[in-house]
């Protein structure tokens, strides 16, 4: 292949932020100090990651020299499309992150900052890693150190609950973890040492049918549970006790889009469609997500603390890309792979949203959030945008990805998912909406806003952001292709996988 | 000069072991400097050497100049010199931390320590290197009796370990002298090479059976493989600090390496008795991990914690030998050295945390981080690596054990490896909570500013938990370059 371009700025991109967390480290009796090594990490982060993007746009794959890290095996970077579309909103929302970070954190007055903004910066670098990786080995160290570098900010706030919830976290990921070694080992040995993801897969005619079966199963084990693919999900919302930029950033992108990505990775370039239709495995997997989606919504009607239904609608939400994906047909893994993104500023927003409230007003319940609207306009009214957008209103980003998801469906003659994705929509507006009800049309009550200035806006550090993420659902809704392409990005993705052409699907 | 580096790794420490009391009575800091300057020597020698069978190949080095198979041979393999290094290195950095210490012993105390010290290490570097079987177990008598000494100086719990260490050890290593003494008579010779030639036709006699069960038993109670590691955890909890992070560093894994020359490198791993012994300590470390593993979760003081993940870890390298392929030896070495750096760096810092606030119990580590943060930066590098978490050392000798079990389809081990990782995750992790996220109660006696340890204990501790990470990320070059030469049949 003539358009591998042999490049350093993948592994560069993954060594700033680590940089940046040595000097966070260094630097904890200086705040401002601190804060700009996170914001020069982040923007030169982004800066490297977006220098790539028109290469690989133009079907350009920058790779790294192979660097031997065990026998008969490297630590390989690799950035193609898909990787590219992770590595790409991961480090633009970075940058967004750390300045709400900061005004969260000051505002709130945390203790532990220089823990919390040296591990976030770890988890970015683990997160480019994994987009970035192109083989199983070095995608599952960068896994591992993600899943270590989040235990600090689960715990963030040592009490007994920060605590109950970091060893429940551990003892998923942990787990996971190591039933993911399994099936990496595996895939090693009967490759023999040749596992380099390949769009389209690899492992078609390596192994017995039943071999190939128990390897997809524990490589699945291992991702499906940082997606919060039920019955996995449940570190998810307990994870909720961390500070909500983590849970804004890495329990809303990269930690589950992280397993979402490995789901990927596993479907589409290490078994393959094909191969998956013969094993006759991938539908199962569809059917697990549809009932995620279904059963996440309905437990997050009933979830009074804000965080947690969105929590709960972040796991029903993830598994919409692993529905697409696992539908196999090319629009399915289309829609699948663009609401990667969907999600991600949909998301991000209304949890920037609900931080903001919790920081301004120290308010975490929806029964509370009476008349909010009226103090925090701005600040609700991104949170509307996020709603209708979560529920799938067109002209909001969301509805573009569920389009094609839908379009997937038909296509791989699966109609019935349909059905699924209508209910979840339905359910999405039933606990989203509510809250947005509550907050602009119910009478206040007293307890808002005692003390504080008469219109009770969030801070600026945290506003901006919030507004920024939602003004980019919106645009990304109508124009997909709007700023990095990412719409393209995950048309080629697709076509890459299939090998197929999508381009004249969706919209 | 160059062609007697072989002899003074071992004749340095052990001249020096002789002399230690005489300088002690001058000055404890004349023989401290004496101590470290020739354990750096030794260690730099074997280094040397081990660079120099590295590019040359295997080097024969004669005692006396007396050929063998009547003289004493030292034999400088990748493997022997590989070995005798990290001995070495272990052992330097270890008596550097010891400094503050023994600063409080008296002179006579303090010489008889050193120069114990110096003959474990002589002893422990004599069994590697050694080419000749009853040479062996001088050595080993030489190691063993200075160990016991080292221990029972720890106070009087210490005195009654050392004591049942004593007794067990003592039939330990009378199992493994019959052992060569059967191979003597049926072959009359004890020089590992000429063995090798010598034992080819007898390998299915009931005399070699009896042999290798006497080395099993000797051996096994030498590195406390389970069933036979009742005197381990009272040794280890009771013993100075420094003592206890050098033998649980190198001691038993010492014994392993012995059990690996006579199986692959003399008796050869396929021939009769041999893989039906293989199998059986296979078994028995895979119990034994398990058991260690859940044995340390019920611990309440870190030490004796420590002391039952020794006890799983040995199992570890035992595995390795007995799945036997390529790559589970590879996993094997790579655990001998990843566990003597990561664990001597875990009592390393256990010991800084009894000298600094006097407690050994887990649930006194609160709030250490803020105290200790170096230290217990290290601790967490160890811990990780003890799960097996990328991209720390531990990781990679799981990696290649289960690479090498999934290669001869020998699913229970992988299954009692990936099981002890997770245990190892909730006791270390357990620490890790007291450590980072405990608030101090006010009667507990942590130290106020300034309560990192002094420079001496601190830089041995941050040097191998960076060693940890090293090892890690070079895992490979080590592999390729060292240990697939050290494997039998690695030519070069």
């Amino acid at each position: 292949m003539d358009n591998i371009v042999l490049d350093y700025r993948p592994l560069l991109a993954i060594l700033i932020s680590l940089v940046a967390a040595g000097l966070v480290l260094l630097s904890g009796r200086r705040p401002n100090l601190r804060e700009s090594w996170t914001v020069l990490a982040a923007l030169g982060k982004a800066a490297i990651v977006y220098s790539m993007l028109p290469g690989v746009l133009s079907g350009k794959v920058f790779e790294t020299a192979p660097i031997n890290i065990a026998v008969g095996i490297n630590l390989h970077f690799r950035v193609d499309a898909v990787g590219m579309l992770f590595a790409a909103l991961a480090s633009a929302l970075w940058v967004v992150t750390s300045f709400y970070s900061m005004g969260y954190m000051r505002k709130l007055d945390e203790k532990h900052q220089t823990g919390y903004f040296a591990s976030f910066a770890v988890c970015l670098s683990a997160t480019i890693g994994i987009a970035f990786s192109a083989n199983l080995l070095t995608f599952f160290i960068f896994y591992e150190i993600l899943t270590i570098a989040t235990y600090p900010l689960v715990i963030h706030k040592r009490t007994p609950e920060a605590i109950a919830s970091g060893r429940k976290y551990l003892v998923y990921t942990l787990i996971a973890g190591q039933l993911l070694l399994i099936g990496v080992i595996w895939t090693q040995v009967i490759t023999a040492g040749n596992a380099d993801f390949q769009p389209g897969g690899f492992l078609a005619g390596k192994a017995a049918t039943g071999i190939l079966q128990a390897i997809f199963v524990l490589l699945i084990l291992g991702t499906a549970v940082k997606a919060g693919v039920m019955p996995f999900h449940g570190w998810l919302p307990a994870a909720m006790v961390a500070p909500t930029p983590v849970s804004a950033l890495l329990h809303a992108v990269a930690v589950v889009k992280a397993g979402v990505f490995g789901i990927i990775r596993v479907v589409g370039f290490i078994f393959g469609p094909q191969l998956l239709t013969e094993i006759s495995i991938g539908t199962i997997l569809a059917w697990v997500a549809a009932l995620t989606i279904i059963i996440s919504s309905l437990i997050a009607l009933g979830q009074d603390n804000l965080k947690r239904r969105l929590a709960f609608s972040t796991v029903g939400q993830l598994s919409y890309v692993v529905l697409g994906v696992c539908l196999l047909s090319p629009l399915g893994i289309l829609g699948g792979i663009y609401h990667i993104i969907a999600h991600a500023f949909m998301k991000i927003t209304l949890f920037f949203c609900a931080g903001a409230v919790y920081a301004t007003h120290h308010l975490t319940n929806v029964s509370e959030m009476r008349g909010i609207g009226r103090k925090m306009p701005f600040t609700m009214g991104a949170f509307a945008v996020g709603s209708l957008g979560i529920s799938g209103l067109p002209f909001i980003v969301g509805f573009i990805s569920k389009w094609n998801i839908a379009l997937g469906a038909l296509q791989g003659g699966k109609g019935i998912f349909i059905a699924v994705l209508i209910g979840s929509a339905m359910l999405s507006t039933a606990y989203l909406i509510p809250v947005v009800y509550m907050a602009f049309f119910k009478e206040s009550v007293p307890k808002i806003g005692h003390g504080h200035d008469s219109l009770g806006e969030a801070n600026p550090a945290m506003l901006i952001p919030l507004l920024i993420t939602a003004v980019c659902s919106l645009v990304l809704g109508v124009f997909p292709n709007a700023g990095a392409r990412f719409y393209d990005l995950a048309v080629m993705a697709a076509n890459s996988i299939t090998g197929g052409n999508v381009s004249g699907g969706g919209l | 000069m160059r062609e007697q580096l072989p002899a003074l790794i071992i004749i340095a420490p052990l001249l020096v072991a002789l002399i230690a009391p005489l300088i002690s009575c001058v000055s404890t800091k004349a023989l401290r400097v004496v101590v470290i300057g020739t354990l750096l020597v030794s260690c730099m020698s074997a280094l040397s050497v081990l660079i120099r069978v590295l590019s040359e190949g295997t080097f024969h080095y004669q005692f006396g100049g007396w050929a063998p198979p009547w003289g004493i041979e030292y034999v400088l393999d990748p493997l022997s010199s590989g070995i005798a290094t990290l001995i070495s290195f272990i052992s330097l950095v270890v008596i550097i931390y010891s400094g503050p210490f023994f600063n409080g012993e008296t002179k006579l105390r303090s010489g008889i320590i050193h120069a114990l010290y110096c003959l474990l290490t002589t002893g422990l570097m004599g069994m590697v290197l050694t080419g000749d079987i009853f040479n062996l177990y001088v050595f080993l008598e030489i190691s063993s009796l200075s160990a016991y000494a080292l221990i029972a100086s720890g106070g009087y719990k210490a005195t009654v370990a050392a004591f049942r260490y004593l007794l067990i050890g003592t039939v330990g290593a009378s199992f493994y002298l019959l052992g060569i003494g059967y191979l003597y008579a049926v072959t009359g010779t004890l020089n590992m090479a000429d063995l090798v030639q010598k034992l080819q036709p007898l390998m299915d006699s009931p005399v070699i059976f009896t042999a290798v069960a006497m080395l099993v038993a000797g051996m096994g109670i030498k590195m406390a493989l389970f069933p036979m590691h009742g005197w381990l955890p009272d040794s280890y909890t009771y013993a100075p600090p420094p003592v206890t992070a050098f033998i649980s560093g190198v001691m038993t894994k010492v014994s392993a390496y012995v059990l690996f020359r006579f199986f692959f490198y003399i008796f050869g791993a396929a021939s009769g008795p041999v893989s039906a012994a293989l199998n059986i300590i296979g078994w028995a470390a895979a119990i034994g991990i398990i058991f260690g593993s859940v044995m340390a979760i019920t611990q309440t003081d870190f030490r004796r914690m420590l002391a039952y993940s020794s006890i799983a870890q040995i199992g570890y390298i035992i595995l390795g030998l007995a799945i036997g392929n390529t790559f589970a030896l590879i996993g094997a070495i790579l655990h001998f050295l990843n566990h003597a750096v990561m664990k001597s760096c875990l009592f390393l810092v256990a010991g800084g945390v009894k000298w600094k606030t006097g407690e050994h119990a887990i649930e006194k580590y609160a709030e250490l981080s803020r105290r200790m943060p170096l230290t217990m930066g290290a601790f967490l590098i160890a811990a990780l690596s003890m799960v097996g978490l990328p991209p720390t050392a531990g990781f990679f000798s799981k990696w290649y054990l289960v690479l090498g079990a999934m290669e001869t389809g020998m699913w229970p081990y992988i299954i009692v490896i990936i099981i002890s990782s997770l245990l190892n995750a909730v006791y270390f992790f357990r620490v890790i909570e007291h450590v980072y996220m405990k608030k101090a109660t006010p009667e507990m006696k942590i130290p106020e500013k300034g309560g990192e340890l002094p420079v001496a204990m601190l830089v041995p501790i941050v040097v191998l938990g960076a060693g940890i990470l090293i090892i890690g990320i070079l895992n490979e070059p080590i592999a390729t370059q060292i240990l697939q030469y050290a494997l039998p049949g690695g030519t070069h």
